[in-house]
């Protein structure tokens, strides 16, 4: 499978909690404006690999990589590397919807604000923007000062998203976005995933494999921290080159 | 076999519910003692006016003056010093031995009676600094007895802050104190209110520690070099030397009713910043 426009290029990546290996040799090339499902069992990997790609997994005591990811051609494990800026150019959304405990309209200017914005006209604009792009403007432009808590989990979680989208990140990570949501929440999370990938490059980890299948232009799967298939999704799903990969979407086992 | 569990049951209720009750007799008690006794001779002037011929007559101006000055001093350093010191020991440090050694130390310094504090304020600061008695050295004492409780309940308030509000910060691109000014503290309010609530209680409340420190004497502290009498330190005197029992009940009434705003207060305060944040 040849990849043209590469947007993150993983190489032979592994990562370490003190002595255990979480992932093994990553190699993993990520095409850009495109949805990337990452599939596998629970402790497979595919999560950690997602924290990775904005460092997220600093954030825990003991851990060590190898290897390279470049975002663009640059190694953002450089020691040169402004964590926050990458940060702001690789955004993430959570398994579990976890907007801030403030109004809505402040949950998606926050990161507006923490880099510097003040214009309260430029935020207005943004924050409607975000929630118009995010799909949920319609239903909360009545109380946009209300709290945020207050809102569904679905809607909950494309808040979040709006609160992403609002910094105009280029790569959207997803961990397991619809795994608190219920069915209808989670289809109107699918379609929005498939409205932002024309403008953003996506990857996302999920238990559902329909879900990939529905969402998803490549999938790699995940078994004990190596990666054993990647492909196009219509091709992972019919015809898997691997006998692990076809046990796991056949569901004999995971 | 059956009738006998049945009967432990009601032993047991019967029994927790005679503690429970217990509690609260002897908080009505104490206070409608107090209250009776002190009520007949509280008036307008009681508090408008200084203590006179020692605090025989005369009201209590000047030693609430003193208490509120005295307790207002020791939560202005507590309170950032506390916090700062708790932020720092549950966002910034690996959790590890260091950690557990400083935390057996706050703890520590909390179960330490105050007179002990008491006498190395009066030691320390009014006689080796220099500070005389005065309600800077009575601050800075009190700052030392209420910082450990401070950290504590900071410490716990940072700690129920959900993981998932610093990663979604964190995740945007936000710095590590950005983080925690915005998000995590705001958060943390109400737990570290309870803290500051329960440090007032036992500012306002504190005698012996006060008393070598600050000093006793009457008139209202214009500098924090001025020495003050407190309400409890007052209360103590009038009581020990005999002065005037009625008055010392009036002040423990004003000092009781003091307490008790200072907490409905707070209270207010925190169901407040928990409505903001839930």
């Amino acid at each position: 499978m040849k990849i043209n426009n590469i947007k993150i290029e993983t190489q032979e990546f592994n990562l370490y909690y003190d002595h255990f290996q979480a992932l093994k040799n990553i190699s993993l090339d990520i095409e850009e404006n495109k949805v990337t499902a990452l599939i596998g069992p629970s402790g497979c990997g595919k999560s950690t690999y997602l924290r990775t790609l904005n460092r997220m997994n600093d954030l825990i005591d003991n851990v060590r990589v190898e290897g390279s990811i470049k975002l663009d051609g640059v190694d953002i494990y450089h020691s040169k590397v402004d964590v926050v800026n990458l940060r702001k150019r690789v955004g993430m959304v959570f398994q579990r919807p976890n907007p801030f405990p403030m109004s809505i309209y402040d949950n998606v200017a926050y990161g507006l604000r923490i880099h510097g914005l003040k214009d309260r006209e430029k935020l207005d604009e943004i924050v409607e923007k975000s929630l118009r792009n995010a799909g949920l403007w319609d239903e909360v432009k009545d109380r946009l000062k209300k709290s945020a808590l207050g809102l569904s989990g679905g809607q909950q979680q494309r808040l979040v998203i709006a609160r992403v989208l609002a910094v105009e990140p280029e790569v959207i990570l997803m961990d397991e976005p619809a795994s608190a949501l219920d069915p209808i929440s989670t289809s109107r999370l699918e379609d929005l995933i498939a409205e932002l990938k024309d403008k953003y490059t996506i990857v996302i980890v999920t238990h559902n494999m329909q879900q990939a299948a529905r969402v998803s232009d490549y999938t790699a799967f995940f078994l004990s921290g190596e990666m054993v298939e990647y492909n196009l999704t219509k091709d992972i799903f019919t015809t898997p080159q691997e006998k692990r990969t076809e046990d796991y979407i056949t569901g004999r086992f995971g | 076999m059956k009738n006998r569990v049945k009967y432990e049951e009601k032993v047991a209720k019967i029994l927790l519910w005679f503690a429970a009750l217990t509690i609260i007799c002897i908080l009505f008690a104490i206070v409608s003692f107090i209250v009776i006794k002190g009520v007949s001779s509280l008036s307008w002037e009681f508090f408008t006016e200084n203590p006179k011929r020692g605090g025989k007559e005369g009201g209590i101006y000047s030693t609430v003056i003193s208490t509120l000055y005295l307790t207002g001093v020791a939560l202005a350093l507590s309170t950032p010093i506390g916090v700062g010191a708790a932020i720092y020991l549950t966002e910034y440090v690996k959790q590890g031995r260091v950690v557990r050694l400083i935390r057996f130390g706050t703890e520590s310094l909390a179960g330490i009676p105050s007179i002990i504090f008491g006498l190395f304020g009066f030691v320390f600061f009014v006689i080796f600094l220099k500070m005389g008695w005065s309600v800077l050295s009575g601050g800075l004492t009190l700052t030392m007895m209420i910082l450990p409780t401070i950290v504590r309940t900071a410490e716990e308030a940072l700690k129920s802050v959900p993981r998932s509000y610093r990663e979604g910060s964190l995740a945007l691109g936000a710095t590590k104190w950005m983080t925690i000014y915005r998000v995590v503290l705001p958060s943390a309010i109400p737990g570290i209110l309870t803290g500051i609530i329960l440090s007032i209680g036992r500012a306002v409340g504190e005698t012996a520690a006060i008393m070598l420190t600050a000093g006793s004497a009457l008139g209202i502290p214009l500098s924090l070099y001025d020495p003050a009498r407190t309400m409890s330190v007052h209360l103590y005197v009038l009581a020990m030397e005999g002065l005037s029992m009625e008055n010392a009940f009036a002040t423990a009434t004003v000092l009781i009713a003091l307490v008790t705003i200072v907490n409905m207060l707070a209270n207010r305060f925190r169901i407040y910043f928990t409505k903001q944040v839930s």
